[in-house]
């Protein structure tokens, strides 16, 4: 059976697939790739089911050792990945011997993710292998990963190399990031004015939320009656400064309501790194639909594209 | 009983609608919230990928592939449609559960303060709790973290200024108007008067949470030979 040791953690490493769904009644968050379109993708690479689990790597990369040969692929923001010295490309499946894979820093955005063929064979929790990190479980032990942990990697290719070799093509699912993030305002009066100042991405931002610095919008103050949330809620606490819920916030909340991040834009909030301006601009439900199907579209297009270029080898 | 509550419906997210029964905690607005509820899941639509009651709201989750238009209209349709019956459906999903407390000592210890707050003996506060009929308006704040309406309106306290950092797991707390169990120790504002030595929620147990929204609840004093021999039986169990 082949391991994944972790050598070093990175800054905030975790297990994670499409999430959880149909438990948010009992108070249990989605969880999931922050992106999981580019999660999908990076298992297509390596010939995984869609729902396999990966890693998602944060900022900083862990250093790992394949305790035998595995073909890997990264997605999302570019790592600087070497494997025993040599340079690992990103967005194409790299066939790898036993040996140590280092991360490295992440360019251009925040997250990527890992998928290894057989999947991160951890046990499946209320349907999903992702970490819930407020929740303490699923993923590997309920938490991100640390120096010394050891993961089991499910069946994959049986893979028989002994040198590292990767094909000359690679996708670029990449998102345009000066694009402002497109949201459906609610009806509370402060809901437009969200689109017509700058913000930045604080510091505190996490899994749980991207929380908003600038110029504070008037808010009503204090809590209202508690009511459900969802990733891309747009929340504007006390102090005026907005937070975007992501996969991991909890499911309800007694923060005024300013509308919601639409589906197609909410995988480029994952890559929003601290200090980075950030614009919104208003759409209307269909819009929303019509860019959210392009969206799966273009995803499914890309798809195709590597089944094409894998069966070509 | 002959027609569905007047509801507002926004959009949550692309994958949910809101609708939204009213502004305030009530617990006829609670009743209708979970009345609502227990009819969408009975009817199990194929594209409802969950239904997420509140105090006064409630989500309703679909498959994101479908055209929110389209989930919206139909959602308006099965509202509307076979009206009646709904309070006695959500009466019937709702479980009825009784749930032993140690309270005071170790296990609550803003017992004493907050009965001092309210000028009550430390027994009369206990003997008001547990004398309670409370209602799981919601789950929230944390997985299987249950909101209890019902409390005696006497009984009601404010959040510690200062929330402790660590607060054990089964503790039976008192937050404004409402009592409350922590399921995981977790940081937390609430007057803390007794515990629990059931596990409310289990990641790994099906179902995953001992209580559900809309269930009735009620508080059983027990004392510490007691609280051990449960923890004993549920540990053999778990």
């Amino acid at each position: 059976m082949r391991n994944l040791h972790v050598l070093s953690a990175g800054l905030q490493t975790t297990v994670q697939d499409r999430g959880r769904s149909g438990w948010r009644h009992l108070g249990v968050a989605h969880a999931g790739a922050l992106d999981a379109d580019a999660a999908r993708l990076a298992n297509r690479l390596v010939g995984n089911p869609l729902d396999a689990a990966v890693l998602e790597l944060t900022l900083r990369g862990p250093t790992l050792r394949l305790d035998a040969p595995s073909r890997i692929a990264l997605t999302g923001a570019t790592a600087s990945a070497r494997f025993e010295g040599e340079r690992v490309p990103s967005g194409r499946p790299v066939d790898l011997p036993a040996g140590t894979l280092e991360i490295g820093s992440l360019r251009g955005g925040a997250r990527a993710w890992l998928a290894i063929d057989g999947g991160i064979d951890v046990a499946t929790v209320l349907g999903s292998r992702s970490t819930d990190l407020r929740g303490g479980f699923g993923g590997w032990q309920g938490r991100a990963l640390r120096a010394g942990d050891v993961l089991p990697l499910g069946v994959g290719l049986r893979l028989d190399t002994d040198t590292p070799h990767a094909p000359a093509w690679w996708i670029d699912p990449a998102h345009d990031s000066h694009e402002p993030i497109r949201y459906r305002p609610s009806a509370h009066p402060a809901a437009t004015a969200l689109a017509r100042r700058g913000w930045n991405v604080s510091a505190s931002s996490n899994r749980q939320g991207l929380r908003l610095q600038g110029l504070a919008l008037a808010s009503p103050g204090g809590d209202g009656v508690s009511e459900p949330v969802a990733p891309g809620t747009i929340q504007l606490p006390a102090d005026g400064c907005p937070i975007v819920l992501l996969a991991d916030a909890q499911t309800v909340g007694g923060y005024t309501k300013l509308g919601h991040v639409i589906a197609a834009d909410l995988p480029r909030l994952a890559q929003c790194v601290p200090g980075q301006p950030l614009h919104f601009a208003p759409v209307d439900g269909a819009t929303a639909y019509r860019l959210a199907c392009a969206a799966r579209t273009r995803i499914a297009r890309i798809g195709v594209m590597i089944d094409a270029r894998l069966a070509a080898v | 009983m002959n027609s569905r509550p007047a509801c507002d419906i926004e959009a949550l997210a692309d994958d949910a609608w809101l609708l939204r029964l009213g502004d305030r905690i009530d617990p006829e607005l609670n009743a209708a919230v979970h009345a609502m509820a227990a009819r969408l899941r009975a009817l199990e639509p194929p594209w409802l990928r969950d239904v997420v009651p509140a105090f006064a709201s409630l989500a309703v989750f679909f498959d994101a592939d479908e055209d929110p238009a389209r989930v919206h209209a139909k959602l308006l349709a099965l509202l509307d449609d076979e009206p009646g019956a709904s309070h006695a459906q959500a009466t019937a999903a709702a479980g009825d559960v009784e749930i032993p407390v140690l309270y005071g000592g170790e296990y609550g210890p803003d017992l004493e303060s907050s009965a001092a707050e309210l000028g009550l003996s430390p027994q009369a506060l206990i003997e008001r709790h547990a004398a309670g009929d409370y209602t799981v308006a919601m789950i929230g704040f944390a997985p299987g973290f249950p909101y209890l309406s019902g409390l005696d309106p006497a009984l009601a306290l404010p959040r510690l200024a200062t929330p402790r950092a660590s607060v054990a797991a089964g503790s039976v707390a008192i937050g404004g108007a409402q009592t409350g169990i922590y399921p995981r120790e977790s940081p937390g504002g609430w007057r803390v008067i007794g515990r629990t030595p059931w596990m409310l929620f289990d990641p790994r147990r099906e179902p995953p949470a001992r209580l559900h929204p809309g269930d009735r609840v009620r508080f059983v004093a027990i004392d510490a030979d007691e609280f051990a021999r449960l923890t004993d039986a549920q540990d053999a169990a778990s």
